[in-house]
């Protein structure tokens, strides 16, 4: 016998819903979850946190095959791995503390590397505040796996079940629509009927085809395929080469959007996304002396793990419908930044939205799709900057100006640090990058960058007075 | 405390917030203790321990007075700091976000509440 639900009143008390969707989640209603990356868990966390405050009992499983305890791509989500400073405070606040377990190495700072020269940026408090963990247990030959680590995806799915959340370790085949309720369906077993599916199964899954094929109006979002690598150098010679920054790389090679080096315990992850990342990319990429100069004795070690996964570039589209929400990389991520940050987003809104406004498609319309579609608008200025970027790449007098001012800026304290703040919070996603671009327009930014346009072309060896250290090349005036 | 922690590390002893100063942020206690100081006519009282996971500093964040009290590393302690900004903005979007600062307070409300309780019934019975 169905239990009473919460009712309208007891909703409409805290305040965040003014009509109530006669689709709602209800007493005992089942919730199934299509995948137990971080959209997953984080959905199911933020959906029996939410049901708590009111009193909602719903139940919640969450299809996921991997357990993310096996060593190499098997049991990996494939990401560079850095949980951002924005998601790192926001978790914070909300009670959730990342554990030395689970974080690899506390990041501080980013090192920009050019070929005009290297600059370090560091956070704005001198703290640790990015994380690099692992998606899964580590790098497949990286020997016996260390006992006092745990994945990102695992830590956060833990949390989920110690909220109740039950975990089916099924891969799903197929999602159908009969008799006006979801139905989810396995390899083995009979299919299971839902009140709510939140379908949180990344960019590469075999499911998002048969809900294409349901005709709601959803389109798989586009995909660009990325390449990332992991090298084995041990901790000494990681603090030693790296330290505690994340090392990005500026570099003058087509197709290349961003490439990073990330340390994480005894091991360097290298991530690179652009438009067509292939074999002769990552090797040119590789063969660039500022890459070389990362690594004892400039030479590159051999990779123990490998991979080429895709990313989310382009937004799905009508991520919603009666009952059915596509979270994370299924429906819209952040461009090249924080997808982590962005299924952290999407899924606390589409949980927001079925606990206080209801789970028809009106519902998901009005109170979730303005996250989907403020992070789409925001990617779209994202691409702009990017563009950007790439003239930066290309031409010599910009590199020289970019390092010259940020050199120069990381020599003071105070608040004028303008490139810094732009660059630190481009890489680290911690701002929208509708923000960051304004903040590029002030007149102060463009006159300093004008007056380091001028004095580090004019006279390039003034390079060697700021605070980067110039590549001989440079320091020449060449 | 090595590579694995985040935020910043105190040295036993050393002040993290200090009564009276101004405060743009809030803190996390990511590992080890603290313990929150206050100081009235010239002596220290100490009001409490925080452990793993504990929050100081919020009420800076609410309003714009100085900070209530001072809060020292007990021991090695590492600390994560909330920017107001990042927090205040976020908030706007996604009010739920302050769930659980509301929670502790309240709690600590409480606690005060049944201090308070007791002083006065100490109070009358002398
Ligand atoms: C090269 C690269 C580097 C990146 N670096 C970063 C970074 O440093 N920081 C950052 O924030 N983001 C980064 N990202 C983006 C980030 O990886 C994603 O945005 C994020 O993982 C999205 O989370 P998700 O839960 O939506 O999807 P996923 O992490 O892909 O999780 C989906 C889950 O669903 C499961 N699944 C799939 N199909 C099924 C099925 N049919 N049945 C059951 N389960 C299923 C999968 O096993 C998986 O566990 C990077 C991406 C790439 C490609």
């Amino acid at each position: 016998m169905p239990r009473p639900s919460a009712s309208i009143e007891d909703r409409l008390a805290v305040g965040l819903s003014e009509r109530f969707d006669p689709v709602a989640l209800e007493n005992g209603s089942r919730v199934g979850v299509i995948g137990g990356g971080p959209a997953g868990s984080f959905f199911s966390l933020f959906l029996l946190k939410m049901a708590e405050t009111i009193g909602l009992d719903v139940d919640i499983d969450i299809y996921e095959p991997r357990h993310f305890v096996h060593k190499g791509p098997a049991g990996c989500n494939h990401c560079g791995g850095i949980v951002s400073e924005f998601l790192v405070q926001l978790l914070a606040a909300e009670g959730f503390r990342l554990p030395p377990e689970v974080v690899q190495r506390g990041i501080d700072s980013y090192m920009l590397h050019m070929d005009v020269g290297t600059v370090r940026i560091d956070t704005p408090l001198q703290e640790k505040r990015i994380a690099a963990v692992y998606r899964g247990n580590g790098p497949r030959d990286a020997g016996p796996a260390p006992t006092h680590v745990v994945g990102f995806d695992r830590h956060l799915q833990d949390l989920a079940v110690s909220r109740g959340a039950k975990i089916r370790r099924q891969l799903v085949n197929q999602v159908s629509w009969e008799e006006d309720r979801p139905h989810v369906q396995c390899s083995t077993g009979p299919s299971e009927v839902y009140d709510l599916v939140a379908v949180a199964a990344g960019i590469n899954s075999n499911v998002l085809q048969p809900i294409e094929g349901l005709e709601f109006g959803y389109r798989i979002p586009e995909a660009a395929r990325t390449f990332i690598c992991e090298f084995h150098l041990g901790e000494a010679t990681i603090r030693e080469h790296l330290g505690t920054s994340m090392h990005l790389f500026l570099l003058d090679i087509p197709h290349l959007e961003c490439a990073a080096i990330i340390p994480k315990g005894d091991f360097v992850t290298l991530c690179l996304l652009g438009d067509k990342i292939d074999d002769s990319l990552v090797t040119t990429f590789l063969d660039a002396p500022e890459v070389r100069a990362c690594f004892p004795k400039a030479m590159v070690p051999r990779t123990v793990c490998h991979c080429f996964p895709r990313i989310n570039v382009k937004a799905a589209v009508r991520p919603f419908t009666d009952r059915i929400v596509l979270i994370g990389d299924s429906g819209v991520a952040r461009l090249y930044k924080d997808g982590i940050g962005s299924a952290y987003r999407t899924a606390k809104a589409a949980a927001r939205t079925a606990v206080f406004h209801g789970i028809s498609d009106e519902a998901f319309a009005k109170h979730y799709w303005p996250t989907c579609r403020q992070i789409d608008v925001d990617n779209s200025i994202g691409r702009f900057m990017f563009t950007v970027s790439h003239v930066i790449q290309k031409t010599r007098p910009t590199r020289r100006a970019l390092f010259r001012m940020t050199a120069t800026e990381q020599t003071r304290t105070g608040n004028r640090r303008h490139m810094s703040s732009v660059l630190w919070d481009l890489f680290t996603g911690s701002a929208p990058y509708r923000e960051i671009l304004l903040r590029t327009f002030r007149p102060a930014f463009v006159a300093r960058l004008g007056w380091n346009l001028v004095a580090g072309n004019v006279a390039p060896g003034s390079l060697a007075s700021a605070n980067g250290q110039p590549t001989n090349g440079d320091a020449n005036g060449h | 405390m090595g590579i694995r922690s985040l935020g910043k590390r105190y040295r036993s002893g050393e002040s993290i917030v200090c009564q009276g100063a101004a405060g743009n942020c809030m803190y996390v206690i990511q590992e080890g203790q603290a313990e929150v100081y206050r100081e009235e006519n010239g002596r220290e009282i100490r009001m409490a321990v925080l452990k793993e996971g504990d929050f100081f500093g919020e009420m800076s964040i609410f309003d714009r007075e100085v900070r209530a009290a001072t809060v020292k590393a007990l021991g090695d302690v590492r600390v994560l700091t909330i920017d107001k900004k990042t927090f205040m903005r976020r908030i706007q979007k996604d009010p739920s976000l302050a769930f659980d600062i509301v929670r502790t307070m309240s709690q600590r409300i409480r606690q005060l509440n049944c201090d308070l309780a007791e002083m006065r019934a100490r109070e009358t019975e002398k």
